[in-house]
C-alpha cells in the first residue's frame, strides 16, 4: 500500500511548528530540529553540522551547496501506470529540463525491506534521493539515519529526521472541483466512487467530492466501493461496472489505471480518475480530476541542494504553487459547468475557500464540524468519517 | 437489467480471458506438460495485440500476432521440456518472468493508449425478450462467441476423437502410447504450440475486450487463477467453462454485497472468490475422494524413448 495510510500523528502538528519556528531562525543550521516530534519516531538528533561540512560525497563549494548533485528516484510502479507513477517521472522529466542534470530511477520497488536495501544502495552514490510511496517511510528513515549526508525526501508520510522531508499536496481542494462538476452533470442525482483503500487520504477526497456535489446539487448522493488495490485494471473495471449498475451516471476512480474511465464510456456514463489528465482514454466520457504536479518541487528542492539552503521541510502544495490541479474537464462538459469549476478554482487560489467549513454532518447525521468552525490540514488529514450523502462505510 | 443478469454479465465479461487461459492449459497438461508459463503468456499476447492492432487497425491481424507470439513461446517450452526434458516446472515459472520482463519491455512506447471497439459485437436483439438470458447473449462480442465454439471443439476432440484418445494416452502414459505407434514427442510439441496460442489469445482477450489500454502487468495474476482453475475443472473444458464463469462472477460479488449497504468489511468481500474457491475444493474432493483426480497420470514426467522412469 503506498501513500497515506496511516492517520497522521497529532506530532505532526509540533513537527510542523517547530520545522517552521527553526526554518525562521534561518537558512544552514537545521539540527535538532524537526526529528523529535512524532512520538513512534525521535532518533536522538545529534546536533548536525550544515550539509557541507558533513563531507558530502561529491565535490561541496564552501558556499554549502552541491554544484552537480546527483538525483535518484523510487517508485512504487511502471512510470507507465498512467496515473501516480507516471506523474512522478513527469516531475523528474520536469526538474531534469529545468536544471540540466540527470537522474537515476529505480521502478517498480515493493514496500518491503527490499525498498530499504535499494534505497540504501542509492544513497551511497547520490546526493538526494525521492522515495515516492507512502509506503517507502520507515524504509526511507532507516537509510536517512544510516547515510546522514544524504538528503531523503519521502511522498506522503509523516516521519521527517534531520536529513528527511516529506512532502504531499492539498488534493482535497480538486476533489471538491471534480464534485462540483459531477454534480452539475449527474441526471439520476447517483455518483459513484471507486475508491483503493479506506484510508485518510481516500476518506477526505470522497468527502471533499460530495461536500463539492451538494454544493450545486443538493439531492446528490456518492456510492462508494472499496477495491483494496490501488492498481488492478481488471478488479477496478469490475467495481466501476457495480456501480454502473447500481444508476450511478457519473464516477470518480481514485485508482491508479483507467478502467473504470472506460467502463463508464461503454455505459454511456462519465467518469474521471485519479492523479493525471486522463482524457486520451476516452475523451467523450471524461469528466476530471485531481491531478498532481511534482515537477516545481523537485526543481525546488534541487535547487535548493545546489544553493545549500536544503531543509527538511514538511511540505504541503496547494493550488497556489501548482503541485495539486485539476485536469481540464472533458470535452462532453459544458461551458457554464467549466467556468463554475474555474471561477470556484479562483476562490481557492485567493484563500476565500475552504472546504471543510461546518456546519458539516456525519453519514449519521450528527455534527462533525460545528457552524463556522474550519478543519485544520492536520485534522483533514487524519480523517476517518464520511460526511451524509455518503454511502458506503469504512471497514474498522 | 436485474441483479442475476447484471452477474451473469460481470461473470461472461471477467470470464472469458481466464477462460481461454484455462482451455489452453488443458491442451497441454493433458499431454502430460505442466504448464505454469500463462501469466507470461498472456503479457506477451496482450502487448502484441495492442502493438499490433495500433500499428494496422486490423483485429485479424491482432489475433494473429497474439497467437504467433503464443505459438514462439511455445515452441521455445516445448524445446526446452519435450526435446531437452528440462524440468517442467522451472520452465514455466521462466517463461512467466521472461513474458512478464519482455512485455513491460516491447510496451513502454504503447502504454496508455486507449484501444476502443476493436472487437465487434454480434448484435442478436431478437433475443433480448427471452428472460434472464436474453440479455445477455443479445450483445456479446466476437471473441466471446470465440470462446463458447472452442470449449465445444476441445470437449468433442479430447473425449469424442481418435487424435484426442491419443493425446490423452500419451498424458496417462508414454511408454504405452509409443509403443501403439504414436508420435509422443510431436504430439506434444503440438499440443504445447496450439495451447500456447489459445492463452496469448486470452491475453488479447483481456486487453481488447476487458480492459482496453495496454498496462505493464496488466493480467495482475489472473494467469495463476487460470493455472489454479485447469486443476479445479479438473482437466475437464467443460468444467473449466463453468469454474472460469463461476470465478468472473466471485470477483464481482463482493461489490455487489458493499453497494447493497452491508456491514461486512471490504476486506472480507475481496476474500469471497478464493473463499468459495477453497470451499469447492473441499466439497468436489469429499464427493469425487474414490474416483480418480482426472491429472493426467505422467504429467510433469519428461519421456525418453526405451528410458525407466
Amino acid at each position: 500500500m503506498k501513500r497515506l495510510k496511516r492517520s497522521w500523528s497529532l506530532g505532526l502538528v509540533m513537527v510542523t511548528m517547530l520545522a517552521a519556528a527553526l526554518s525562521a531562525c534561518g537558512g544552514g543550521n537545521n539540527g535538532n530540529s524537526a526529528s523529535g516530534g512524532s512520538a513512534s519516531s525521535s532518533p536522538s538528533a545529534s546536533p548536525s553540522a550544515p550539509a557541507s561540512a558533513s563531507g558530502s560525497p561529491s565535490a561541496s563549494p564552501a558556499s554549502g551547496g552541491i554544484a552537480n548533485p546527483r538525483v535518484a528516484f523510487v517508485y512504487i510502479g511502471p512510470p507507465g501506470d498512467g496515473g501516480w507513477t507516471y506523474q512522478h517521472d513527469q516531475g523528474r522529466q520536469y526538474m531534469e529540463k529545468e536544471l540540466g542534470i540527470k537522474a537515476d530511477t529505480v521502478e517498480n520497488v515493493p514496500e518491503s525491506a527490499d525498498a530499504e536495501r535499494i534505497i540504501s544502495d542509492l544513497a551511497q552514490n547520490h546526493d538526494i534521493i525521492f522515495t515516492t510511496s507512502f509506503g517507502y517511510m520507515e524504509w526511507t528513515l532507516n537509510a536517512a539515519k544510516k547515510f546522514p549526508n544524504v538528503k531523503f525526501e519521502h511522498a506522503g508520510g509523516y516521519k521527517t529526521n534531520d536529513n528527511m522531508a516529506t512532502y504531499f499536496g492539498k488534493n482535497w481542494e480538486a476533489s471538491y472541483l471534480s464534485g462540483i462538476a459531477a454534480g452539475k452533470m449527474t441526471k439520476k442525482n447517483v455518483l459513484g466512487y471507486v475508491a483503493a483503500f479506506p484510508i485518510p487520504e481516500l476518506i477526505y477526497n470522497i468527502n471533499a467530492f460530495t461536500l463539492g456535489a451538494q454544493s450545486v446539487n443538493k439531492d446528490v448522493k456518492v456510492n462508494v466501493v472499496w477495491t483494496n488495490t490501488w492498481f488492478d485494471p481488471t478488479t477496478e473495471r469490475n467495481a466501476a461496472m457495480s456501480l454502473l449498475d447500481k444508476g450511478a451516471d457519473v464516477l470518480i476512480a481514485y485508482q491508479d489505471s483507467p478502467a473504470s474511465l472506460q467502463a463508464a464510456a461503454e455505459k454511456g456514463a462519465l467518469a474521471g480518475g485519479n492523479d493525471s489528465d486522463m482524457t486520451r482514454y476516452a475523451p467523450k466520457a471524461y469528466l476530471t480530476n485531481p491531478i498532481w504536479n511534482w515537477g516545481p518541487y523537485y526543481v525546488k528542492k534541487v535547487k535548493a541542494l545546489m544553493d545549500g539552503t536544503w531543509t527538511n521541510e514538511q511540505y504541503l502544495g496547494s493550488f497556489q504553487d501548482g503541485m495539486v490541479d485539476i485536469a481540464p474537464l472533458g470535452e462532453s462538459i459544458p461551458e457554464d459547468v467549466k467556468k463554475l469549476v474555474s471561477d470556484t478554482k479562483e476562490k481557492f487560489l485567493k484563500g476565500e475557500l475552504n472546504v471543510f467549513v461546518g456546519p458539516i454532518k456525519d453519514q449519521g447525521g450528527a455534527e462533525k464540524i460545528a457552524s463556522g468552525q474550519t478543519l485544520t490540514d492536520a485534522e483533514i488529514l487524519e480523517m476517518n468519517w464520511f460526511v451524509q450523502g455518503v454511502e458506503g462505510t469504512i471497514p474498522k | 437489467m436485474d441483479l442475476i443478469t447484471q452477474l451473469l454479465v460481470a461473470a461472461l465479461s471477467s470470464g472469458t480471458p481466464l477462460l481461454f487461459a484455462t482451455l489452453g492449459g488443458i491442451l497441454i497438461e493433458r499431454s502430460g506438460i505442466i504448464q505454469l508459463g500463462a501469466e507470461g503468456l498472456m503479457l506477451m499476447g496482450a502487448v502484441a495485440a495492442c502493438l499490433t492492432y495500433l500499428h494496422t487497425g486490423s483485429l485479424a491481424l491482432t489475433l494473429l500476432a497474439a497467437l504467433a507470439v503464443g505459438a514462439a513461446l511455445g515452441l521455445i517450452h516445448s524445446a526446452l521440456t519435450v526435446t531437452l526434458r528440462a524440468n517442467q516446472i522451472v520452465s514455466g515459472l521462466a517463461m512467466t518472468l521472461f513474458g512478464t520482463g519482455l512485455s513491460a519491455y516491447l510496451g513502454k512506447s504503447i502504454t496508455g493508449q486507449p484501444i476502443p471497439g476493436a472487437v465487434p459485437k454480434i448484435d442478436l436483439a431478437f433475443l433480448e425478450p427471452v428472460p434472464v438470458v436474453g440479455d445477455l447473449f443479445a450483445h456479446l462480442d466476437l471473441l466471446t462467441w470465440l470462446s463458447f465454439l472452442l470449449v465445444i471443439v476441445l470437449h468433442l476432440f479430447i473425449h469424442r476423437t481418435s487424435w484426442g484418445l491419443h493425446l490423452r494416452a500419451i498424458g496417462d502414459n508414454p511408454p504405452t502410447a509409443d509403443v501403439m505407434g504414436i508420435p509422443v514427442q510431436a504430439f506434444r510439441y503440438g499440443c504445447i504450440v496450439v495451447g500456447s496460442m489459445l492463452i496469448g489469445l486470452a491475453g488479447a482477450d483481456l486487453l481488447l475486450v476487458y480492459s482496453p489500454t495496454w498496462i505493464e502487468g496488466m493480467t495482475a495474476g489472473r494467469g495463476w487463477i487460470a493455472v489454479a482453475l485447469i486443476i479445479f475443472a479438473r482437466w475437464n473444458p467443460l468444467r473449466a467453462m463453468f469454474c472460469a464463469y463461476f470465478f468472473g462472477a466471485m470477483d464481482t460479488i463482493g461489490f455487489k454485497i458493499q453497494l447493497i449497504g452491508s456491514a461486512i468489511p471490504s476486506y472480507f468481500l475481496k476474500m469471497i472468490p478464493y473463499v468459495v474457491t477453497i470451499l469447492v475444493l473441499m466439497f468436489l474432493g469429499y464427493r469425487n475422494r474414490n474416483k480418480p483426480s482426472g491429472s493426467p497420470e505422467a504429467l510433469g514426467l519428461p519421456y525418453i524413448r526405451e528410458q525407466r522412469f
